[in-house]
């Protein structure tokens, strides 16, 4: 029997940006006092209306760009509904057949690509918060999320395994991070994820696929590794004793407890949700200019991979070229580039130190790589060569040596040091000049 | 000189600037006749208790310095799905009773800054849901021509304001016919504005892609002025129109309509309607020709097709807009949406449903887009086109009573140019059994001001303006 699980992620990341998606208020609502970003528009009183935040769509179209996709030029919003406390209108603006962006990829180390199927722009809920007022178990609303911009990536259920769905999200949060639309942090729920699972099973009878399973709402990278390790384990042996395959109408939702390490059910196939997805009618369809796509090109810095791949070209070796990059030392990058056409600097050398913490980036980069990289106290016949050659070119100098005017030898450690750019320790350096011209 | 509950706008500001009576006279005035005739006619649910220190203040504004803003002093009476910030707003439904706003509509807000008094919220539909008031929760409003009949709807209290002279202008809206058909039942004048050329910003939303506001009124002069302050771009409805408005004044007082080509819609002069209400259109048509235009029969598609466009549509649109009210807001739970809102939420929820969607809502919007390309050929030609805004007068009351579908067929001949997003007057051209007949005069999206020209036109070469002795038939 062999099984290849099939994995695929919906990323929710929340837009660091001034306003909430569809109003004014502020979209910054992280440790905010509850209720106090509200209007009528997202508290969805009677009669308020949507007006889409033309920033919030840019940096919908600058992800769907940084992920390859094709921008489709004519879009639209769409309503879907559900009834839950939190959701203030009684359905969710969001897209459902034209995103903003659709068919795009990611390239895994190994060269494997996933695709990504859409990438669109949506709002956030608000926030139930269960607690207990004069002794009575309440439940409480906060609708200062409500609202906020978030974009939804969705891949095709390319990865195989956890380590590479935990590849692709580590490589879209860098991305998201790189065209600076959010800083994607996990913690303030920036950034959230939504595994899809199942696995094919391929025994003598045939081809099979387990259910597919969606686990919801997760918020680490290592939570997302565990719960899909946990649910491909748990499909095969569910298959095992069971034989249930996948279906049209059996996928089911379940939640992960981050404590026990398992994932559990949330909600089974005859709770499936029938949005009614249909067009927003409070908001006119887009039409995507190529001058707009063009502009918002331009305004995408070099994404990680590529920065990556430029820093192997200039000399720093892969591995190093990866933790520059992924550690976002943005300085230290630079300087390595600033150096890459110094011919007395060797770039992996130089990579490698600062990667190792040898070097400071903040301090004089040259002068810490000289002095670690000094010639004379490891290679003393190099420094000779350089003395001798100052000594023979210099005739008359070393006659005034030798007549007794002897602080002319400071002349000789100059030019020898000159050189050398610098790099010799200036102490082994004039004492191999005295002992020369002493010679 | 006429009594004050007779006169139009510029009457009004004529009688400020000569010192024949004050705002406060005036609001005073109103308040009076409300009192005596409201709880006959039921046409107001709530009044706004500042009324008269509103007055006091626009007559100060006029001793002051003059007439300087367009509705100074002017009484309004407001549709009550309006937002009006210190005055209850239900939209007629119980699921909002004693619900009071936290912001104001734009429009309203526009006719305030101009100056404008609203004296009150009138009665409607509940929810607009309907083409008779009789669906408000809070009892129908009786037609001032007749009380044993329907004032039309759902805009029914505001145009029974004008015809009962409750009110000097009022506001009203319209999803498919419910500033026209109300108007014509009552025998007054409305405006249904073009798709986007008014906000729809703070008025509860019944259909959002045909929702407007409008103005209803004792003319077409009184409508083009109310138009001309309330409708332009809002910054918070992403629908309006950047077009800037025209100068609808300027299109008052035309001597006559040479030039004009207008198009009697043939499918519009139903089979079942009564010869007396087809030959009044037939009458209007000899009118514009006497007038000057050209009037010739044109063909569209049959407006039984109207009815099943706009119920899907509008039936899904309702569906959604009133998820809102989820019984854990506003006070009441959904127990108190009236029987014709359930029926309407159950259906567009039927009709957006997996598997349903395709075959109803997508089907009825490419008929939608089947009508807007029919007219856009249609105004290729000419500048609007007349048919009657309802098939007969007002009917009586309880006429809804097991008609579900009562509203769709007292609407079928506005439906189309509603679904189109096009722009009408509904204005008088006659009675029958001593009952309003009113007339559609229909013109092409952003088009106001033909429409307005046309029907100012024929307004004043015409006396059917008339109003009801309240007196006599209460």
């Amino acid at each position: 029997m062999k099984t290849t699980p099939l994995i695929g992620l919906e990323v929710h990341v929340e837009l660091e940006i001034k306003s909430k998606m569809f109003c004014g208020c502020p979209a910054d609502h992280f440790g905010k006092a509850p209720n106090t970003q509200t209007c009528p528009v997202c508290l969805g009183l009677p009669g308020a209306l949507p007006v889409p935040n033309k920033k919030a769509i840019e940096s919908c179209l600058k992800i769907g760009l940084a992920l390859n996709c094709s921008i489709n030029r004519l879009s639209k919003f769409d309503r879907k509904q559900y009834f839950y406390p939190d959701l203030a209108k009684g359905y969710q603006i969001s897209q459902y057949d034209q995103p903003f962006c659709s068919d795009g990829y990611v390239i895994l180390d190994s060269g494997k690509r996933i695709g990504i199927e859409r990438v669109h722009q949506e709002e956030d809920t608000g926030k139930l918060q269960h607690t207990a007022l004069n002794g009575e178990k309440v439940t409480l609303v906060d609708f200062n999320r409500c609202g906020v911009p978030l974009v939804e990536i969705v891949s095709r259920p390319d990865m195989s395994s956890s380590t590479e769905a935990k590849e692709y999200l580590k490589k879209i949060h860098e991305i998201i991070r790189a065209i600076k639309v959010s800083s994607a942090d996990m913690e303030k729920g920036q950034m959230r994820l939504e595994p899809t699972i199942n696995v094919m099973i391929e025994t003598e009878s045939g081809t099979h696929y387990t259910p597919m399973v969606e686990v919801k709402n997760i918020n680490s990278f290592n939570f997302a590794t565990q719960a899909i390790d946990f649910e491909i384990k748990r499909q095969i042996e569910e298959f095992e004793k069971t034989g249930i395959k996948k279906t049209a109408n059996n996928k089911t939702t379940r939640g992960y407890d981050s404590v026990k390490k398992i994932t559990f059910l949330q909600r089974s196939k005859e709770e499936a949700k029938d949005y009614r997805y249909f067009p927003e009618p409070d908001i006119p369809p887009f039409i995507i200019e190529d001058d707009l796509i063009e502009k918002l090109r331009l305004d995408i810095p070099l994404l990680p991979d590529q920065e990556v791949a430029v820093l192997e070209k200039i000399g720093v070796n892969q591995k190093d070229a990866k933790i520059l990059v992924s550690s976002e030392n943005k300085v230290a990058i630079e300087r390595i580039k600033g150096l890459a056409n110094n011919s007395n600097v060797n770039i992996q050398k130089l990579s490698s130190l600062i990667v190792n913490g040898k070097i400071d980036v903040n301090r004089d980069v040259l002068a810490q790589y000289n002095t670690h990289t000094k010639i004379g106290t490891t290679d003393r016949g190099e420094l000779e060569k350089i003395i001798n050659k100052v000594i023979e070119e210099n005739p008359q100098v070393v006659a005034e040596y030798k007549k007794g005017k002897t602080n002319v030898a400071g002349f000789f450690v100059g030019q020898a040091m000159k050189a050398t750019s610098g790099t010799a320790d200036p102490k082994t350096l004039s004492d191999l000049v005295v002992e020369l011209l002493n010679k | 000189m006429k009594p004050l509950h007779e006169l139009t706008i510029s009457e009004v500001h004529e009688g400020y600037s000569n010192r024949d009576f004050t705002c406060v006279d005036l609001v005073q005035h109103f308040l009076n006749r409300i009192e005596k005739y409201n709880h006959k006619l039921n046409i107001y649910l709530a009044l706004n208790k500042k009324a008269l220190l509103e007055a006091a203040e626009a007559d100060k504004e006029i001793v002051e310095k003059g007439i300087t803003r367009p509705l100074l002093g002017i009484p309004f009476a407001v549709k009550d799905n309006f937002l009006t910030v210190g005055m209850e707003t239900t939209a007629s439904s119980s699921i909002l009773k004693s619900y009071h706003p936290q912001y104001e509509s734009t429009t309203t807000q526009r006719i305030l800054n101009a100056g404008a008094i609203i004296l009150g919220k009138t009665n409607m539909d509940s929810f607009a849901h309907g083409s008779s008031t009789e669906t408000s929760d809070f009892g129908p409003t009786l037609n001032p021509w007749d009380t044993g009949r329907l004032p039309g709807g759902s805009s029914g209290g505001s145009a029974a304001a004008i015809s009962a002279q409750l009110a000097t202008v009022a506001l009203g809206s319209e999803t498919a016919g419910s500033i026209r058909q109300p108007a014509a039942w009552c025998g007054v004048t409305g405006l249904k504005p073009s798709y986007g050329r008014a906000s729809r910003y703070g008025i509860i939303a019944m259909a959002s892609s045909t929702d407007q506001p409008g103005p209803i009124a004792r003319s077409v002069r009184d409508c083009a002025i109310v138009s001309e302050i309330i409708f332009g771009k809002d910054p918070y409805d992403a629908t309006t129109s950047p077009t800037p408005v025209d100068i609808y004044e300027s299109s008052l007082e035309k001597k006559d309509l040479k030039g004009i080509k207008i198009g009697l819609v043939k499918e519009y002069l139903l089979p079942s309607m009564r010869d007396d209400v087809k030959q009044l259109i037939l009458d209007a048509a000899e009118k514009f020709r006497s007038l000057g235009a050209t009037v010739e029969e044109v063909s569209l598609m049959n407006p039984k097709y109207a009815i099943g466009t706009y119920t899907v549509i509008s039936r899904s649109e309702i569906s959604s807009n009133l998820a809102r009210f989820d019984g854990i807001r506003y006070g009441h739970t959904r127990d108190a949406f009236c029987p014709e809102t359930k029926r309407r939420i159950l259906l567009g929820t039927y009709t957006l449903s997996a598997g349903y969607y395709d075959a109803f809502y997508k089907k009825a919007e490419a008929v939608r887009t089947k009508m807007i390309d029919q007219f856009g050929e249609l105004f290729k030609t000419y500048d609007a086109f007349i048919g009657a805004v309802s098939p007969g007068p007002a009917l009586p009351l309880g006429a809804t009573k097991n008609q579900p579908m009562f509203g769709e067929m007292e609407d079928i001949l506005v439906e189309q140019s509603s679904i189109a997003g096009l722009t009408g007057v509904g204005l008088p051209c006659g009675f029958v059994d001593g009952l309003p007949i009113g007339l559609q005069i229909t013109g092409a999206q952003l088009e106001e001001s033909k429409v307005i020209s046309i029907a100012d036109c024929y307004q004043r070469n015409t006396d059917f303006q008339k109003f009801p002795n309240i007196e006599k038939t209460i």
